[in-house]
């Protein structure tokens, strides 16, 4: 499965589509790039509510992971964003709702984290830290995507613009495009889970020591 | 007791506590108008955009600084106490009420100071009070949850803004968007949609509240 997230991911630029220069393309990268980051918080969401319900250790680092894996997908997706505001938007941060939300949303996330270094004990940690996640999760969506849709926003699908689904994508975009999520989601929730054995690992290692 | 008496009960012990020592509000209350001087000071007139925009900075500023001790003015053996004999959801229920009442007292003032100082230009002054009145009540919400969750871990100030910031946003970029048709005496029907959503993020938050403070203050 992972593999074929792969090779679906590099696969995708093969066909092409002269409307935005040829910088549809990027639809394949930067849009994947945002549903796997929703995708690993909804995970970081979830285990942090059973979390919450179990206090098992593991729950908690499972969350801590989730949200690790998807703040670089989340720097990735603003990365690929920006370099394809400057092209087509003529500047790299044009001041869109939608862009300022993600900027929001990267700092609470950082601040999640922040709020976990804060803390010695590890129950306490793991506890209030779920807390943060839970409370933080309907602002992130709220922020990236509530507002964006309710005010003018250069992003299609908000502010009485069409999606991209309706307008530019073609039926040949199409088959790629879905491979391309389904495999960056695909990879994203492998690099969390490796993550999180290694630390599984880590953990029964000192434990051992 | 039912959920309702003791959330009574702890709102009016919260405002006695208050009243008998009068330092938290007093000293808040010097804060936000000294702050408001202090702009007026540094701006003297400014046009409507700046005017908005500077009496919500005033506001989140005197609202964090208000809110962040609401779980640190009682000794821990007391607040053990009060977990002992009623539900932890009248606590943080109390605790929300009595810092929107805050909140609305300080908002208060504040407008009123921030309009004798500054001229005042807004269009519709009851949609303003609205929104004045609809922003303490948030800020109210979500501050009270952030900071019993930094007074958990070890209540210091920078963890508190680290935490409440990033959170807060959403709400202050509706309330000044709402504040702004306020302003330029706009339709009322044009901010109708942004009333909406600051009620359902307030009642998103304090459902949030409700669920997870029971988490919380099991230690």
């Amino acid at each position: 499965m992972v593999g074929v997230g792969i090779i679906a991911g590099f696969l995708g630029p093969v066909p092409t589509l002269p409307i935005l220069h040829e910088t549809i393309r990027n639809v394949y990268f930067h849009v994947p790039m945002w549903f796997t980051m929703l995708t690993l918080y909804l995970i970081s969401v979830v285990y942090s509510i059973k979390y919450l319900g179990s206090g098992k250790e593991e729950h908690d680092l499972l969350a801590v992971e989730a949200v690790n894996t998807g703040i670089v997908f989340c720097i990735m997706g603003l990365l690929t964003g920006m370099l394809w505001a400057n092209i087509t938007w003529g500047d790299p941060w044009p001041n869109d709702p939608k862009l300022n939300g993600s900027a929001i949303a990267t700092l609470m996330y950082l601040a999640y984290l922040v709020l976990r270094n804060a803390l010695e004990e590890e129950q306490k940690r793991a506890k209030i830290s779920a807390i943060y996640n839970i409370f933080a999760f309907p602002v992130m969506v709220v922020l990236l995507y509530i507002l964006p849709k309710l005010t003018d926003s250069l992003h299609p699908g908000s502010g009485g613009n069409s999606t991209f689904g309706d307008l530019d994508m073609d039926n040949q975009m199409r088959p790629v495009f879905y491979t391309a999520v389904a495999g960056w989601i695909l990879i994203g929730i492998w690099i969390c889970t490796l993550r999180y054995r290694m630390r599984l690992l880590e953990n029964k290692r000192n434990l051992l020591d | 007791m039912t959920i309702l008496q003791e959330v009574r009960t702890l709102v009016y012990k919260d405002i006695i506590l208050e009243w008998r020592s009068k330092y938290a509000i007093n000293g808040i209350l010097l804060y936000v108008l000294s702050t408001v001087f202090v702009c007026y000071q540094a701006f003297k007139s400014v046009d409507t955009l700046v005017w908005n925009a500077l009496f919500w900075i005033i506001l989140l500023f005197a609202s964090i600084n208000a809110i962040s001790r609401s779980f640190t003015q009682e000794s821990p053996y007391r607040q053990l106490y009060y977990y002992t004999i009623i539900s932890p959801k009248a606590v943080i229920m109390a605790k929300i009420i009595y810092n929107a009442l805050v909140m609305l007292l300080l908002s208060t003032i504040a407008y009123i100071s921030y309009s004798i100082t500054f001229s005042n230009p807004v269009g519709d002054p009851a949609l303003y009070t609205l929104a004045v009145l609809l922003g303490s009540i948030s800020f109210a919400s979500v501050f009270t949850m952030v900071s019993g969750i930094s007074a958990k871990a070890g209540n210091n100030s920078t963890l508190m803004a680290v935490l409440s910031f990033p959170v807060i946003v959403p709400l202050l970029i509706v309330l000044i968007k709402l504040s702004q048709n306020a302003l330029n005496g706009l339709d009322r029907t044009a901010s109708s949609g942004e009333i909406l959503v600051l009620l359902a993020i307030n009642v998103i938050t304090i459902t949030i509240s409700l669920l997870l403070f029971p988490y919380l203050w099991r230690d």
